[in-house]
């Protein structure tokens, strides 16, 4: 094996002591950043330790610190980052302050790295096979061709040598992940560091990846430092769990003793809000009409009547058939929804569930009538949307409103929050300025934002609150129907948690119709009624959320099931 | 496998057997924090406000906003800024190429004229060409490449070939070739020129706002006001315009300084204004013939030129990067 020769000279120094001693060891460590707004302490008293052959996650929120913990480790810390102050010891080695040549000679053969984008990470100019070589030449590791093929095969990717060849757009998500993954082990490193490596992917490809990884790491012996934001994850995958927040480490242990007895009250919180298998559907609206008895008055002016459960949206045999552009002239056809129907009752939710490419965004925006559908109808109330004049469009969009995925990207930066929420009711003429500014305060009182948000502009907001402020601006014309395209897969778990409930508690109050359109499983199970699963356009299995759950039909729903990172795990009751 | 690495195997092989602490944090060192607080202690900052607030801490832009804040007082008022007549009528021979005299701090031209009133009274020709030239590009320029940005289709295909086909011609040639007219040579005055410098400038101010339409254009929150029911041409208007301006701001206050130099450059040529008009193009076309004997009159509008050019390119370069999407917060 190839592989020894590096091995063997770093491993010989101080052999009898190897087997005890941490392969990584981070103690007390402090990083602070150098901003335009003076210095930020990112991390502060981080502790922890990965024995050889060990997997460690590191679970935490955007922000938490997680990713630049362990990019001090592999010394790639951004120009204005330093460590301010403690040790990262690798095999018993400093190098926290190690000069750039001792970390060249590090990376790759003694600390491995998997980057989080696949999409990204890859140089789109040149070929996979000239990637993985460059690689394995920087580590003075034979380069020829069929080393190339074996590290990418060993890698899962098939018929290496010829893909070898390809360049990264051919490539699949999954594939690229498996390429950077086959980068990444190349040199045989003893401890590999995976930032996110699979939240980019679907959660079917994302299992593939990890086995996969797992297997792999285990050949080799390999540490792995894994970090994820998802707390069932790192207890799937990992022997040992370190939870970090706002840039400590708060609480760390076995993963399983983490989970199912966390002690810091943040970890209580994170275990609270993950969402499992386990979890239910948040109770607050589940049947609508009847008062939720918080302390929150429900809304007098809307009346919902409990005995008019009809079909407020019917989707009938609908298909979306897109030209693309082959060359001069030609097109193909690709049908990205094919022969869909269902139909929406009115309050509750209903969750369409598919892999990136299923077409259920596709649905939502010939929901939206912002695209026209090929063939089939929608019918919105007994009409049938096809057939509105410009008009009645008018008149639609005011019943039916969308919230959108990307917080970031969903609300006009140019605009404040006031003039977010105020333009739905200026664009329909509702009202003068003064009720206007009247009801713009109350629906950000109905989605817990201070009033004094409503000056604000949207980048002083995190992701969760420009979500809240999506929803409220969605509301502000009291529409019937809310379209939310993965309207939580952008945020954190604990925010996503919240958010979830803010809507379970719109829709009790206000007497909402959710079409839910998500890739994850576990959200579905916490806020839909009624699911359809689709897969490639089609529509595989419909039934009511705890059907499909309790007794999935097809074989695609019992695979995706299967893949909800954390589902094999078995947590108690009441902490679920 | 080596024996070094066999060593490590077994305890790879048994994590289970491995004792792992539980550690937990003193609660009292990380404070839990309620999920997702709004801050509410700052003043709230729209892009405008951050773009200035950066802007006022650039040495690059503080000291180009003042020097152009100079040569537009000196274009509005140059009486203020020189007591001497300028014109010709005014000149006195027996000053002729004389150097720096009471009276005459920067000496004088062949003909006598004070060269430091001759720089003074010749800035506003120059920065009328300039300006005016920058706000008709930016309007053909900004309308062309924004229909073609945003409508796309058969609209962009055509006004993107219209552009191509202009952007083809070189400004200044385009621009000798055309004063050459008799039309425009009958009429040589500042406004022939702007017409003609906007004729063959808008191009670069079309592609400019055509990419940055087509950036903003698919943003979620374009679709979102769209489902709320704003009307297509009101969602370019209220959200895509806004959003694409800063790049076009940048590039308009670059091509401002080189519209100045393509107006010197042509009086220069001789095609530009007339003599009988005070502009440093001319004043230094003039000069040029006592080049050797005494190049004080052709040195101190060139330097004016200079100064007043790489004014507005520094304020560009501020611009740009104060007003950069990636610098923005979060």
């Amino acid at each position: 094996m190839k592989g020894e020769a590096v091995n063997a000279p770093v491993e010989i120094r101080e052999e009898g002591t190897a087997a005890q001693r941490p392969l990584l060891e981070i103690r007390d460590l402090a990083i602070s950043f150098k901003t335009s707004g003076g210095e930020v302490n990112a991390v502060r008293n981080a502790h922890l330790t990965v024995m050889p052959g060990e997997t460690v996650a590191i679970v935490g929120e955007s922000g938490s610190g997680k990713s630049t913990t362990a990019l001090a480790a592999i010394g790639l810390l951004p120009s204005n980052g330093a460590v301010s102050g403690g040790q990262i010891l690798f095999d018993g080695e400093d190098i926290s302050h190690a000069s750039e040549k001792r970390m060249i000679e590090l990376r790759g053969n003694s600390i491995g790295m998997v980057p989080q984008d696949p999409m990204s990470n890859l140089n789109p100019v040149w070929k996979i096979g000239y990637q993985v070589r460059e690689t394995l030449k920087a580590n003075g590791l034979p380069d020829g061709p069929d080393d190339v093929a074996k590290v990418l095969s060993q890698a899962g990717l098939p018929d290496a040598r010829r893909r070898a060849k390809q360049y990264p757009h051919e490539f699949s998500g999954g594939m690229r992940q498996r390429a950077l993954i086959a980068i990444g082990l190349s040199c045989q490193p003893r401890l590999l560091i995976a930032d996110e490596p699979t939240s980019a992917l679907d959660v079917t490809v994302q299992r593939q990846i990890l086995d996969h990884l797992d297997k792999m790491t285990t050949e080799l012996g390999t540490a792995v430092l894994l970090i994820t934001h998802d707390l069932g994850l790192a207890a799937e995958r990992a022997d040992k769990v370190v939870v970090m927040y706002r840039g400590q480490v708060v609480e760390s242990g076995p993963s399983l003793e983490l989970l199912q007895n966390p002690q810091h009250p943040y970890t209580q919180r994170l275990v609270a809000s993950a969402p499992s298998l386990a979890s239910r559907r948040i109770q607050a609206a589940k049947e609508p009409g009847v008062e939720s008895d918080d302390l929150l008055a429900p809304a007098e002016d809307v009346v919902v009547e409990p005995s008019m459960p009809e079909d407020v949206l019917r989707i009938e045999n609908l298909k979306k058939v897109f030209k693309l552009r082959s060359g001069l002239g030609r097109s193909t056809d690709f049908t990205a929804v094919d022969d869909v129907s269902f139909s929406v009752k009115r309050g509750t939710t209903t969750a369409i569930v598919g892999e990136s490419g299923s077409g259920k965004s596709t649905v939502a925006q010939m929901v939206l009538n912002l695209l026209q559908p090929t063939s089939g109808r929608i019918v919105f109330d007994g009409v049938d949307t096809s057939t509105l004049n410009s008009k009645e469009i008018f008149a639609f969009r005011r019943r039916v409103q969308p919230i959108f995925q990307d917080p970031y990207g969903s609300l006009d930066p140019m605009y404040n929050i006031f003039r977010t929420i105020e333009e739905p009711l200026r664009t329909h003429k509702i009202g003068d300025k003064a009720s206007r500014e009247k009801k713009v305060r109350e629906l950000l009182d109905q989605v817990a934002l201070p009033q004094s948000t409503m000056q604000r502009y949207p980048n002083e907001l995190s992701g969760g609150q420009r979500q809240r402020v999506a929803i409220a601006r969605a509301l502000a014309l009291d529409p019937e129907v809310i379209i939310c395209d993965e309207a939580v897969s952008a945020l954190d778990v604990l925010v996503q948690a919240q958010v979830l409930n803010l809507l379970a508690d719109l829709q009790s109050r206000l007497g909402l119709t959710y079409l839910f359109i998500t890739h994850d499983l576990a959200v579905v199970r916490q806020i839909a009624d009624h699911v359809c699963v689709m897969e490639k356009g089609k529509l595989v299995e419909t039934g009511s959320t705890d059907d499909v759950f309790d007794s999935p039909q097809q074989d695609y729903t019992k695979a995706l099931l299967n893949a909800i990172p954390g589902a094999r795990l078995m947590l108690p009751p009441e902490v679920a | 496998m080596t024996p070094d690495s066999n060593t490590a195997r077994p305890d790879a092989s048994a994590p289970a057997t491995r004792h792992i602490e539980h550690f937990v944090a003193d609660f009292s060192e990380t404070p839990l924090q309620a999920t997702d607080k709004v801050k509410e202690d700052q003043a709230p900052l729209s892009l405008w406000a951050e773009a200035w607030r950066n802007l006022r801490k650039q040495p690059l832009f503080l000291i180009s906003a003042f020097l152009i804040l100079v040569v537009v007082a000196v274009s509005l008022f140059p009486g203020l800024f020189s007591p001497i007549d300028p014109s010709p009528e005014a000149c006195q021979l027996g000053n002729s190429d004389g150097g720096p005299a009471a009276g005459h701090p920067l000496g004088s031209t062949q003909q006598g004229c004070d060269v430091y009133a001759r720089v003074i009274f010749g800035t506003r020709s120059s920065v009328t060409v300039g300006l005016f030239t920058t706000i008709g590009v930016l309007l053909i320029g900004g309308i062309m490449g924004a229909l073609a940005g945003y409508y796309g289709g058969w609209v962009d295909a055509v006004l993107a070939r219209v552009n191509d086909i202009f952007f083809a011609l070189p400004l200044i040639l385009g621009a000798i070739v055309l004063m050459q007219l008799p039309m425009f040579r009958a009429n040589r005055t500042a406004w022939t020129l702007v017409l003609i410098l906007v004729t063959f400038g808008w191009p670069q101010i079309a592609r400019i706002t055509r990419g940055a339409v087509i950036e903003v254009r698919n943003a979620d929150f374009v679709t979102a006001a769209r489902s709320l029911g704003v009307s297509k041409f009101g969602a370019l208007m209220r959200h895509v315009m806004p959003n694409s301006l800063a790049p076009i701001i940048v590039v308009a206050t670059i091509s401002l300084g080189t519209f100045i130099v393509a107006e010197s450059t042509l009086s220069f040529l001789g095609i530009g204004l007339p003599p009988s008009v005070m502009s440093w193009g001319n004043d230094i076309q003039a000069a040029q013939a006592s080049l050797r004997s005494n190049p004080m009159p052709l040195l101190y509008p060139a330097i004016a030129l200079s100064i007043t050019v790489l004014s507005f390119i520094m304020l560009g370069d501020a611009l740009r990067d104060a007003l950069d999407p990636k610098a923005r917060k979060r």
